[in-house]
């Protein structure tokens, strides 16, 4: 691997400035480095062709003095945005070859800024689960290994998921940054289990036009990477209104990068008593209690908060979601683009195709959220559902009244497990991977996961700060406090080059 | 509900006589440049699938954005209706599987719709009014269609209609007869019309009906309903409803029950069908579109759109009778469809109201008619009808010459003023050509004069000959007078 695959995004962006190395040397040295990383399963489509041609094109823009934020910075692209002329699969059969005509707003605002795209990465089928165990693709191998009294395991891990591949890939080195999405944490449990930072933003922060949709209300794109600073970069060109998207916030984009450099001194970080959950590993416990004094350290105050609808939020997430998917994925029947399966007649052809196309863990959801909104069980399961997300959005917005900035919690209940540990367990367990972070999607506020330490077999772990409605700046600042404190994370070796 | 029972609206059953109970559902296509979520063009007649956004084609990813302008055309039908506008609406999901249906579930309002409860007044044949409650309109989707003639062993799609803006408009099910809901359905699609909200084209299927009929004996509660479905011209929806009625009644005559369903007409065989019972039913699994934010919106914006309303049927009716002394009827006629009023109005302004109107509705309206040309196309336009209504008052020619005038301004134009001068229509007033004419009759049927005397109504007869003899030019009031003085006739 080479040393241009080391460099940070932002270091990598300075050095093409300085123009210490070209955009085209810098996008070989990542498409060399995706090549040789098949074993990870990261990527469902390398792009090298499109890769090198935009990359001449950043030179071309970097030559004439014209150089745009992302000029030449190598990335990808979770498979489930959208890209013009591109293969996307949200890791689903159901999509078949399905080439879009059109480019999401997110990828197209990273194009407008010059960024070069190296392929599309793999995810859990629609974005459902926490593993990526699920892809109609093969599971994403995670770039880190179990080290067990000096001896390294040769078991391999998950990345997390839905945004395993976006994880593997930042983890790896194999791009600078990558676009991810978050229903319920797949960008934020992904980062924690790889050592990587990612932000969800503040719903409406980022366009869903063009974003294969899991959960309509739930779902944010936001980005991985391996820094703070990287991730600050790549929000702000990911970001912004988009009169397609009604959900789209009306708001302009602050100076993301300008905030990490702020400090938390004078800011109230809460820590919420109820994610103090039973069963939760001593090192979980130690690595939060870490983090807090990280903060204090730096300037802030700690406080204790309560946020008692906590324990609400897993099992009317459960509800919400797949009320939500089993509407957005009725349109994948085999009628207009995708995957078809021939019957005699339309209902045989709706249910061999949707049969086919779809995986197990999707087509369970789907189950789940006809289930919750057909007649006599809509107002006991959806209702009551909403009902208590409007509950958990009252409990933030108590504390933030009471002064509480940023409030801090770790990212994941456990590191990352092995690849078919949790295959025979029940979904109910795969799904409490998402405790900490669902919260935060149900109540639509910002929170970014940023890597504290090692656990005791050596895998990374996270830490997750949230923030007020659209002040990711405040997010941004406090996780550059903990990286700073932390120190950035040791990727692991490239074992699998 | 609860308004007595007319006998006269019962329908005759073997055994007893039976009240009908209907209620409609009318689907009003809106009028809009482009569809209710997406900037597709809604023009008619396109070739399969050239109006199709990739909104409409529900691709993945592709999100809905509201079209005002079809939220201003349901707020201003709901004020057309003296309907609640409800300043926050929310749209829902209606989920189900159908081909013509690409995101696999229809953007509808189900519990918070646009509009609230108004009212319509509906004008009956026979003279009565009533009036019938509108329970609700809310926007929604259409759907495309689907082809099942194109190929052997396919069906094919056309999404051109997928996503136009549809009102659906929910009456109480307050009409009791054929007639009554021929007569609401009549007048919902003129105040439609009025407001440009719809163009009420039911060949086009700008305007659809499901109807909800259940009959009961006078006075019982409300019996079971069949909802007949997409019934798409008002004479079917009168034929469907007595059809419908008469089979339930038989049903329940031979002590049979109805079971609730939905149900289609067939006009060709003159008979309601089963589309499907109660239970095989859709479950829809509605829950509120979480790409769409609440539609919300203040007063100010409702009264801004009020303002601009145009005159509507009810209040230019009255004005009608009001201001130009016409019956009830007749302002009902001309107020049916406002380029009719409108007509009318520019022959009335200035001039004899009444007059007016007859020569609208009858001379003018019997020939469209005849045509089958709609006021728009009429040949005589309102200046010249007006030009020749003021000859008649002006004495200039007589009421049978304006006829024939009318006659030729239709078919040959022309200003009215100078069609009378050219070809000598002008009625004789002159009493000395008159007389001369009178004279010469008089003269020449001696045995005819002294029949008069014994029988005065012979007067008749002279007053006729007199007139052919002046090429009916002669003004009838003076012939009259010169006849009846010499003839001797009090």
């Amino acid at each position: 691997m080479s040393e241009l695959n080391e460099l940070t995004l932002a270091e990598a962006r300075d050095g093409l400035r300085a123009r210490t190395f070209s955009a085209r040397e810098l996008t070989q040295a990542h498409i060399a480095a995706v090549e040789k990383a098949r074993a990870l399963n990261a990527f469902i489509l390398e792009t090298p062709e499109r890769a090198l041609a935009q990359a001449e094109v950043s030179d071309a823009k970097i030559a004439a003095g014209e150089g745009r934020p992302l000029e030449g910075l190598p990335l990808g692209i979770k498979d489930l945005f959208c890209t013009h002329g591109v293969t996307t699969t949200a890791a689903s059969k159901i999509l078949g070859g399905f080439e879009p005509h059109y480019e999401s707003a997110v990828t197209a605002n990273l194009w407008r800024d010059g960024a070069v795209m190296l392929g599309k990465l793999n995810l859990d089928e629609f974005a459902m689960g926490s593993s990526n165990e699920t892809s109609a693709f093969g599971d994403v191998v995670s770039p880190w290994r179990r080290q067990v009294d000096g001896v390294v395991s040769e078991a391999r891990i998950v990345p997390g998921g839905s945004s395993g591949g976006s994880a593997a890939a930042v983890a790896a080195r194999l791009c600078l940054g990558a676009t991810a999405t978050d229903t319920g944490g797949s960008i934020r449990q992904p980062a924690a289990f790889t050592g990587t930072v990612g932000i969800k933003p503040t719903y409406g922060r980022c366009s869903r036009w063009g974003t294969v949709a899991f959960a309509s209300s739930l779902d944010q794109a936001g980005p991985i990477a391996r820094t703070v600073r990287d991730c600050a970069i790549l929000l702000g060109s990911m970001a912004g209104p988009d009169a397609r998207d009604t959900t789209c916030a009306d708001l302009p984009v602050p100076d993301f990068e300008a905030a990490i450099s702020r400090g938390v001194k004078g800011l109230t970080i809460g820590i919420p008593k109820e994610y103090r959950v039973e069963g939760m590993p001593a090192e979980i416990q130690r690595l939060w209690d870490q983090g807090a004094d990280w903060l204090r350290a730096a300037g802030a105050t700690i406080r204790e908060i309560s946020l008692p609808n906590t324990r609400h939020a897993l099992p009317a997430y459960y509800i919400v979601a797949p009320a939500e998917a089993s509407s957005n994925l009725a349109r994948y029947d085999g009628v207009r683009y995708g995957l078809r399966v021939p019957a005699g007649d339309i209902v045989g052809l709706y249910e061999k195709t949707r049969a086919a196309g779809f995986g197990r863990e999707v087509r369970r959801r789907i189950m789940i959220g006809t289930y919750v909104l057909s007649a006599g069980y809509y107002d006991a399961y959806y209702v009551r559902a909403q009902k208590i997300r409007t509950l958990i959005k009252r409990d933030f917005e108590a504390a933030y009244a009471d002064g509480v900035d940023a409030i801090l919690t770790p990212a994941t209940p456990s590191s990352a497990f092995g690849i078919g540990e949790m295959a025979s367990a029940d979904p109910v367990e795969m799904y409490l991977n998402d405790v900490f972070t669902v919260t935060v999607n149900m109540a639509g506020l910002p929170g970014i996961a940023v890597p504290a330490g090692l656990d005791g077999q050596g895998l990374p772990l996270g830490l997750q700060l949230i923030g007020r409605p659209f002040d990711e700046e405040t997010l941004f600042a406090a996780a550059q406090t903990i990286e700073d404190a932390a120190g950035r994370m040791t990727l692991p070796k490239p074992w699998w080059a | 509900m609860n308004a007595p029972v007319n006998p006269k609206k019962l329908i005759k059953g073997g055994l007893h006589d039976w009240e009908v109970v209907i209620g409609m559902e009318i689907h009003a296509q809106v009028t809009s440049r482009s569809k209710l979520f997406s900037g597709a063009s809604t023009a008619f007649g396109a070739e399969p699938n050239d109006n199709v956004s990739l909104v409409d084609a529900a691709m993945p990813g592709m999100l809905p954005v509201i079209n005002a302008e079809c939220v201003a055309q349901a707020v201003r039908t709901g004020l057309g209706l003296k309907a609640q506008i409800n300043l926050r609406s929310v749209f829902d999901r209606k989920n189900y599987f159908y081909p013509d249906l690409p995101q696999g579930y229809q953007i509808s309002q189900y519990k918070d719709p646009i509009v609230g409860a108004g009212e319509v007044l509906v004008d009956l044949p026979d003279g009565e009014a009533i009036t019938v409650g509108i329970e609700r309109l809310h926007l929604e989707q259409d759907a495309g269609k689907s082809l099942h003639d194109q190929a052997p062993n396919l069906s094919f799609v056309d999404l051109n209609r997928s996503g136009v803006a549809l009102m659906e408009i929910v009456s109480r099910p307050d009409l009791r007869s054929s007639e009554e809901a021929k007569a609401y359905v009549t007048k919902l699609r003129t105040i439609l019309r009025y407001l440009g909200t719809c163009d009420g084209d039911m060949e086009k299927g700008s305007l659809r009906a499901d109807v909800n009929v259940s009959v009961r004996r006078p006075g019982d509660p409300l019996g079971t309903r069949c909802e007949i479905k997409n019934v798409n011209s008002i004479r079917f929806i009168g034929q469907a409803i007595e059809t419908e009625a008469r089979r339930q009644i038989a049903i329940i005559e031979d002590g049979g029950s109805i079971s609730q369903e939905t149900r289609l007409f067939d006009p060709g065989k003159g008979e309601t069908r089963s589309m499907r019972s109660k239970e095989e039913a859709h479950d829809y699994r509605y829950f509120p579109d979480p790409d769409l934010l609440p539609l919300e919106f203040d007063q100010a914006y409702v009264d801004g759109l009020a303002a601009g309303l145009p005159e509507l049927p009810d209040a230019k009716k009255a004005r009608f009778v009001a201001d130009f002394g016409l019956s009830a009827y007749d302002a009902g006629v001309l107020v049916a469809e406002r380029s009719s009023a409108d007509y009318y109005e520019a022959v009335a302004r200035g001039r004899d109201g009444k007059a007016a109107a007859n020569w609208v509705i009858n001379e003018l309206f019997g020939r469209l008619n005849k045509e089958g040309l709609n006021i728009e196309a009429s040949p005589v336009s309102a200046g010249q009808l007006g030009s020749i209504i003021d000859l008649i008052g002006a004495g200039t020619i007589s009421g049978k010459i304006a006829k024939d005038l009318f006659e030729i301004v239709w078919s040959e134009g022309g200003d009215p003023h100078a069609v009378v001068e050219a070809r000598g229509m002008k009625q004789v007033t002159d009493t000395g050509a008159i007389e001369t004419a009178v004279d010469q009759i008089i003269a020449q049927n001696p045995d005819k004069v002294a029949q008069a005397k014994e029988k005065p109504t012979l007067l008749g007869w002279f007053v006729g000959q007199t007139m052919k003899a002046t090429g009916g030019k002669a003004n009838p009031a003076a012939v009259n007078a010169l006849l009846k003085a010499k003839l001797g006739i009090e």
